[in-house]
C-alpha cells in the first residue's frame, strides 16, 4: 500500500498552495498515508495550515534553525532520513521543488519524476515534456521509492477542512553548511494576486515595447483583479521581472482568463498557459500563433484597445454587474 | 585569479529549440527524422559562462562534455568553436535517465579533478531539470540553481537564482554545481576562423564501461501521446465584442 510523504513549500509564515495540489495528486490514487513535512525554523503556523488540508493524514514538523529559509542542499538529507517508510516523495513543480525533489531522489539513490500531471496508479503517471508537444505514459519501479514533482497545474488545490495531527521530529543527520542563504529580491506583485494562484492573468508580450508601457497591462489587470504575467521576450528586454515569466521555463500556469497581450505565442510560452480556462489573445499581427489556441482573439493595436478593455471592465466592477 | 583549474561545461545534443517537433502517428516515439540539432540552448549559456570566467581568468580551461552517440562530436565540435578548450565524448547509443548521467558526470569530475561544473538548467527535450541537483547530491557538494548572475571571491561563488518569489542569492563554498537560467548571459556567435581552429582541438572518447558507470533504466516509457488539442476559438471585431464574448463565457 502507497505511502505518501508530501514536502511542504512556505515562506515561514503560509503554506504555498502548491502543497495543496500535491496533496490532490497524492489522493489520486488513494494512499494509506499522506503526510506532510514542515520543514522551518517554527514551523507551528505553517503546520496547523498544513493539518487543515483535506486528504492529510499527518503533518511533521521538523524545526531547525538551518531551515529557517529553505536551501535545497539543506533540507534534501533531511527528506531523505524522513522518507524511511514512505513509497512516495512528493514536491511541487515549482522553483522550490524543481530545485529540492532530484537531490532528494540521488540521495536515495533513485530517479526522479518530473511534473506528474496524472496519476493512472500509484506507479504508473503520465508528464508532459517536449514543451508539451508530447505527454509520456512511465511506470516507476514498486520495489523502491517514487521521488516526483507534481505538475501544480494540473491539480486542484485540496480543500481546507481536514484536521490532521501534527507531530515534530529531530533530525539526526548532520547539515551541511557549504550552502548560505543571502537575500531574496522581489520588486513585483504591487499587490496583485499571485501569478501561480491567480484566477485571472494578463500577460504582456514583446508588443508592448517598454517597461513604461507596461502599465497598460498593469491597469487592465487591476481593472480585472487579475495577476500580471509576461512572455520571456518581455523579461528578457527588461519590461517585466523574471517572476512574472509564462512559460516552458517560467511559470506553468492554469487561471479561469488569461488575457495575452501582445504576445505572439512561440511554443514555449503555450505550454504554460495550456490548462488555462478561457484564453483571450490581443494582437495587431493576425498570423500571431497565440490566435491559434485562444478561444477569443483580436486582432487590434493593443494601445488603443487594451485602456478601452480596461475602461469598460473598470466600470462593470464599479456598477457592480 | 584562479579560482577553480578546470570547469566541466556538460553539453546536450537536442532537437533546435524553433522547431516544432512532434509525436509519430504511431506512437512509438517523436518524429526527429532531419530535424536541426542544436547544442540545449541552457548548455550554451553555461559554456559562454565558463568562457566568460576563464576570460576574467579565474579558470585554467574549459572542458565540454557530453553522453551520446558519435554523432555527438558535432555539439561538442560547435563547443570548441565557441571556445572550449578540449572535448570528452563518453559514448554510448543507450538515452540515459538524468540519475546515470549525473553519475558519468561525477566520474568525469573525478577523472578531471574539476571544481566546477556548470549546465544547462534543464534540456528542452526531456525538460526534467536533474540533472545538476542529482550531480550535486552524489557529490556531496552545493547546487545553485537556475542561476541568472555569478561571480566569485576567493573560494566561494555567489549566485542569484531565478526563483518563484524573485531574484533570490545565495553563497556556496566550491567546489560546487552550478545551473543555469537565460537570463545569465547571451552566448557569442561561432566566427568561422574559429570553426576552423576548433578541428585541431583535442577530442577523447571514453565509454561508460572506462567510467564503471551502470546505465541502469528505471522508469519503464509505456506510451507517447500528442497533448490534447484547443478547440479552435473565434475573431471579435473590436473591444465591445470582446467584453461581450467574456460575459458569455462567464469570466467577467
Amino acid at each position: 500500500m502507497a505511502r505518501v510523504l508530501i514536502v511542504a513549500e512556505h515562506d515561514g509564515r503560509a503554506l504555498n498552495a502548491s502543497t495543496a495540489k500535491c496533496v490532490s495528486c497524492a489522493a489520486s490514487f488513494a494512499p494509506s498515508a499522506i503526510d506532510i513535512a514542515v520543514f522551518a525554523s517554527d514551523g507551528g503556523a505553517v503546520a496547523a495550515q498544513a493539518a487543515a488540508l483535506e486528504g492529510a493524514t499527518g503533518v511533521i514538523r521538523v524545526d531547525h534553525p538551518a531551515n529557517e529559509n529553505a536551501l535545497a542542499a539543506v533540507a534534501a538529507p533531511q527528506i531523505a532520513e524522513l522518507s524511511a517508510g514512505y513509497t512516495h516523495v512528493f514536491g511541487p513543480s515549482t522553483t522550490f521543488g524543481k530545485d529540492l525533489m532530484p537531490r532528494v531522489a540521488a540521495l536515495l539513490g533513485v530517479g526522479q519524476l518530473s511534473d506528474i500531471m496524472n496519476a493512472e496508479s500509484a506507479w504508473r503517471f503520465k508528464r508532459p515534456f517536449y514543451a508539451g508537444n508530447a505527454i509520456l505514459t512511465v511506470e516507476a519501479p514498486e520495489d523502491r521509492p517514487v521521488v516526483a514533482t507534481v505538475r501544480t497545474a494540473s491539480y486542484q488545490a485540496a480543500e481546507d477542512s481536514g484536521n490532521a495531527p501534527i507531530s515534530q521530529r529531530t533530525i539526526e543527520t548532520e547539515l551541511p553548511t557549504h550552502t548560505r542563504y543571502v537575500e531574496l529580491r522581489s520588486d513585483s506583485g504591487g499587490g496583485r494576486p499571485d501569478l501561480q494562484t491567480a484566477s485571472r492573468v494578463v500577460s504582456g508580450g514583446r508588443g508592448v515595447g517598454s517597461s513604461e508601457n507596461f502599465q497598460i497591462i498593469e491597469r487592465l489587470a487591476d481593472a480585472l483583479g487579475a495577476a500580471v504575467g509576461a512572455s520571456r521576450a518581455a523579461v528578457d528586454a527588461g519590461y517585466a521581472g523574471n517572476d512574472l515569466q509564462v512559460g516552458q521555463t517560467g511559470k506553468i500556469i492554469a487561471p479561469d482568463l488569461y488575457i495575452a497581450v501582445g504576445i505572439s505565442g512561440a511554443i514555449q510560452h503555450l505550454t504554460g498557459i495550456k490548462d488555462a480556462g478561457v484564453i483571450v489573445a490581443i494582437n495587431k499581427d493576425s498570423e500571431a500563433p497565440l490566435f491559434e489556441v485562444a478561444d477569443i482573439g483580436l486582432v487590434a493595436d493593443l494601445f488603443a484597445a487594451v485602456p478601452e478593455l480596461a475602461e469598460a471592465l473598470g466600470e462593470q466592477a464599479r456598477s457592480g454587474s | 585569479m584562479t579560482v577553480v583549474d578546470t570547469i566541466l561545461v556538460p553539453l546536450k545534443r537536442v532537437v533546435d529549440a524553433n522547431v516544432r517537433v512532434r509525436v509519430k502517428p504511431d506512437g512509438s516515439g517523436m518524429a526527429l527524422d532531419g530535424v536541426k540539432m542544436s547544442i540545449n540552448p541552457f548548455d550554451e549559456i553555461a559554456l559562454e559562462e565558463a568562457l566568460r570566467i576563464r576570460e576574467r581568468g579565474e579558470t585554467g580551461e574549459v572542458v565540454v562534455v557530453s553522453i551520446g552517440t558519435q554523432v555527438w562530436t558535432q555539439q561538442l565540435r560547435a563547443g570548441l568553436a565557441m571556445g572550449a578548450d578540449r572535448a570528452i565524448l563518453v559514448e554510448t547509443d543507450q538515452e540515459l535517465e538524468p540519475l546515470t548521467v549525473a553519475r558519468t558526470l561525477m566520474a568525469l569530475v573525478e577523472r578531471e579533478h574539476s571544481e566546477l561544473v556548470i549546465l544547462g538548467k534543464q534540456a528542452i527535450d526531456g525538460d526534467n531539470n536533474q540533472t545538476g541537483q542529482m550531480l550535486a547530491a552524489i557529490w556531496g557538494r552545493p547546487q545553485a540553481c537556475f542561476t541568472s548572475h555569478l561571480r566569485f571571491s576567493d573560494r566561494v561563488a555567489t549566485a542569484m537564482r531565478e526563483v518563484d518569489a524573485g531574484l533570490e542569492v545565495i553563497e556556496v563554498d566550491l567546489p560546487a554545481v552550478v545551473t543555469t537560467d537565460l537570463r545569465l548571459n547571451e552566448p557569442r556567435y561561432t566566427k568561422l576562423p574559429d570553426i576552423l581552429k576548433a578541428k585541431k582541438k583535442p577530442l577523447q572518447t571514453l565509454s561508460l564501461a572506462e567510467l564503471n558507470v551502470d546505465p541502469e533504466v528505471q522508469f519503464r516509457v509505456l506510451g507517447i501521446e500528442p497533448p490534447p488539442q484547443r478547440p479552435s476559438g473565434v475573431k471579435v471585431s473590436d473591444v465591445a465584442e470582446l467584453v461581450q464574448a467574456l460575459r458569455q463565457k462567464g469570466v467577467v
